[in-house]
């Protein structure tokens, strides 16, 4: 850690670099298209009425802020650090998804494209993306592996109620990777009236950047909302947040990247275990550097360069590489980064619904059940902030299959 | 002069017309795929693309990700590609090939290992679909300085401002996507494709070939006929997804390259 920069909140670099991971690493035909969406962003960003705009939103329509809670039962529970909860998972919607959705349609507004397309893994941007689409009167196509709307059957429907088109996809093993892919490749058919919509902080510059500062609500919120709470100006002790691509977490993290005091710590999915079976999406903990859907970044793949498919019980949390920022801080040590398994974050999951009365959804259950492990050892004053980024409805089939809970009456 | 430059020069000495012809490496399996490019050439090929097989493969249609996904299930790798072309060489020394795939195996083998591997196996050129002319540092310089030729693809979406940029590092020649879209989706019209070959021809002294979505013996006389040669691709390995032998696809292989030295 020698080389530590003034400022970790700098990046990227105007090539869409954090250090060496991002760029711009797409097709030709779609190299004009981020290009205009770069120009768009910069001139959005720095326009007050873009983020007026959004502000109502968020407040009106999002519900936003979404409350800081002292979780008092997990607190007592793991008798250790002060943990409290940022609750995403009250959105609109159910998940921190919409925080970015909301940014990138009104763009897509300002751009005049009339048609959105989106990946989705667990559905949730999905269901964000569908969800704004009504509201603004815009033709969404949504692309989703096979395997995804399975278990995800829940979100599907909501998709459709809300007027989107859900491409089931069958290339690869059908999920979030694949989708990406299928989603990429009706960009490059559409340029002229498409605006995709990336659900997290990966793919090719602008998206890591501006994804991120749309998810960035999450820390400022937390910020502000934990000095009024704690009084004295205090800041956070750890703050920690799954990740799939990176986007709740990058949204928490960022405004707390100069506060080197503050202890960040990211959770990826650890699946069956982090180990030569490669039965995870450990990108960062158990991959290496690779170049995939437009960025330099950590990704699961193996002597050949070939994308492995990852494996999760979490749809969110199952894609084989991690947004390039969240691997630039890996590798310069400002983050910490850590793998949970399918079977901790099931038993994080029902400790949640037991002590807190909240359901959680299965990736967020990820970041908790690292915070069951080291919150233990910490005195009663480490105050930790979890982000709770999205809530369990949408998994509560998956949930009971594996519990061997009959839900096929269900109705 | 590289062996494209040359190839080129040839063909316009024979006032001819190029056609080039993509196969996945690997596809269906090794020795197949090894067989089809030996008979390329006498089947009128003038250059070979080999596509290296990606999981990944983001611009391509549903053929060719099929024929990438045979290539890797039958144990295809980017050391077994580079094997193929050498086996080829010693057959052949003079028809070019270009290698045409995603970057991802080729960063993941090391830059400077995978140039001076290439080289020796006679690989002439290089497609990489994900590395636009704002990437050019990561391979197309290290590989225009080991003396391969770095061919881009230019697209409808390529407009005039940005041209020059996509055409400032290219060599050997400059690929022509005739759609916006996947390969092997739509057909593109002769017609329309004409104004925009005239458009990169002023552009550049490189050949201009087109590519994408040409099928026929017919379509590719037309396009061959308005640039300096046609590319064909998926109605290719389509030949190959059917099951037909080395025979049948060199067979239907010569009649799209009769088609476009027709031209
Ligand atoms: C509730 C929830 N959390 C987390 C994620 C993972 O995405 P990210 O890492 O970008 O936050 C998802 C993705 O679908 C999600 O639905």
């Amino acid at each position: 850690m020698t080389d530590q920069p003034n400022s970790y909140k700098t990046g990227p670099d105007e090539n869409g670099r954090f250090g060496d991971f991002g760029g711009r690493f797409v097709a030709e035909t779609l190299m004009p298209l981020i290009l205009a969406l770069e120009d768009e962003y910069e001139r959005a960003k720095g326009d007050e009425s873009f983020w007026a705009e959004m502000d109502d939103l968020w407040e009106h329509y999002v519900g936003r802020p979404s409350p800081l809670y002292y979780a008092e039962g997990l607190t007592k529970h793991l008798g250790g650090a002060k943990i409290y909860l940022k609750r995403d998972e009250l959105n609109h919607t159910g998940a921190h998804k919409i925080n970015n959705v909301l940014g990138q349609i009104l763009l897509a507004r300002r751009m005049g494209k009339t048609r959105i397309i989106a990946e989705t893994g667990a559905g949730q941007h999905g269901v964000a993306t569908a969800t704004v689409c009504a509201k603004f009167g815009l033709k969404c196509v949504i692309y989703m592996g096979a395997h995804d709307v399975k278990r995800q059957a829940p979100n599907v429907f909501r998709m459709r109620l809300l007027g989107a088109e859900v491409v089931a996809v069958t290339s690869g093993r059908g999920t979030l990777k694949d989708a990406m892919n299928d989603a990429m490749r009706d960009w490059v058919t559409n340029v002229d009236d498409t605006f995709y919509c990336i659900g997290t902080v990966a793919g090719p510059h602008p998206y890591p950047a501006m994804v991120r500062d749309f998810q960035a609500i999450i820390g400022k919120e937390t910020k502000v909302q934990l000095q009024a709470q704690e009084g004295e100006g205090r800041l956070p002790d750890t703050i920690i947040a799954a990740i799939g691509g990176g986007s709740n977490a990058m949204g928490l993290f960022f405004p707390f990247l100069d506060d080197t005091s503050v202890n960040i710590i990211g959770v990826e999915a650890g699946g069956k275990g982090v180990n030569e079976k490669m039965e995870h999406c450990a990108s960062l903990t158990g991959g290496r550097p690779g170049v995939l859907h437009g960025n330099r970044t950590y990704l699961l793949q193996d002597d050949d360069g070939q994308i492995l498919e990852g494996f999760s019980i979490s749809a969110g949390l199952d894609y084989p590489g991690i947004g390039p920022e969240h691997s630039w801080l890996h590798d310069i040590g400002r983050a910490q980064y850590v793998a949970i398994t399918d079977v901790e974050a099931l038993e994080a999951f029902q400790l949640c619904c037991a002590v807190e009365g909240i359901i959680p959804a299965l990736e967020p259950s990820h970041a908790l059940a690292h915070v069951m492990k080291i919150a233990p050892d910490l005195p009663a004053d480490h105050i930790m902030v979890m982000n709770m980024c999205g809530r369990g409805d949408k998994d509560i089939f998956t949930v009971a299959k594996v519990l061997g809970f009959d839900m096929s009456d269900a109705e | 002069m590289s062996r494209i430059d040359a190839k080129f020069a040839e063909l316009k000495a024979a006032n001819k017309k190029a056609f080039v012809s993509y196969i996945m490496a690997g596809d269906p399996d090794f020795e197949m795929s090894l067989e089809i490019v030996k008979g390329l050439p006498a089947a009128g090929v003038d250059i070979i693309e080999l596509g290296l097989p990606f999981t990944d493969p983001m611009a391509d249609g549903p053929t060719i990700q099929l024929a990438g996904q045979r290539a890797l299930n039958a144990g295809q790798t980017l050391q077994k590609t580079l094997d193929l072309a050498t086996e080829f060489r010693k057959t052949d020394d003079i028809t070019p090939i270009v290698l045409m795939g995603y970057y991802n195996p080729i960063y993941n083998r090391g830059v400077e290992k995978f140039l001076t591997d290439a080289k020796a196996a006679g690989i002439d050129g290089l497609i990489v679909v994900d590395l636009p002319p704002e990437e050019d540092s990561e391979l197309c310089l290290p590989a225009q300085e080991a003396g391969l030729n770095f061919i881009r693809l230019a697209t409808p979406t390529t407009d005039n401002k940005r041209l020059p940029k996509v055409l400032q590092n290219t060599s050997g020649f400059v690929y022509y996507v005739s759609i916006n879209g996947i390969t092997g989706a739509a057909e593109p019209e002769a017609a329309d494709v004409a104004p925009e070959v005239a458009r990169i021809k002023s552009q550049t002294d490189l050949p201009v070939i087109v590519g994408f979505g040409i099928n026929t013996p017919e379509k590719s006389e037309a396009i061959a006929g308005i640039a300096d040669g046609a590319v064909v691709g998926s109605a290719i390995v389509s030949q190959i997804a059917a099951k037909q032998s080395v025979t049948e696809v060199l067979a239907f292989v010569k009649t799209l390259a009769d088609g476009a030295h027709r031209a």
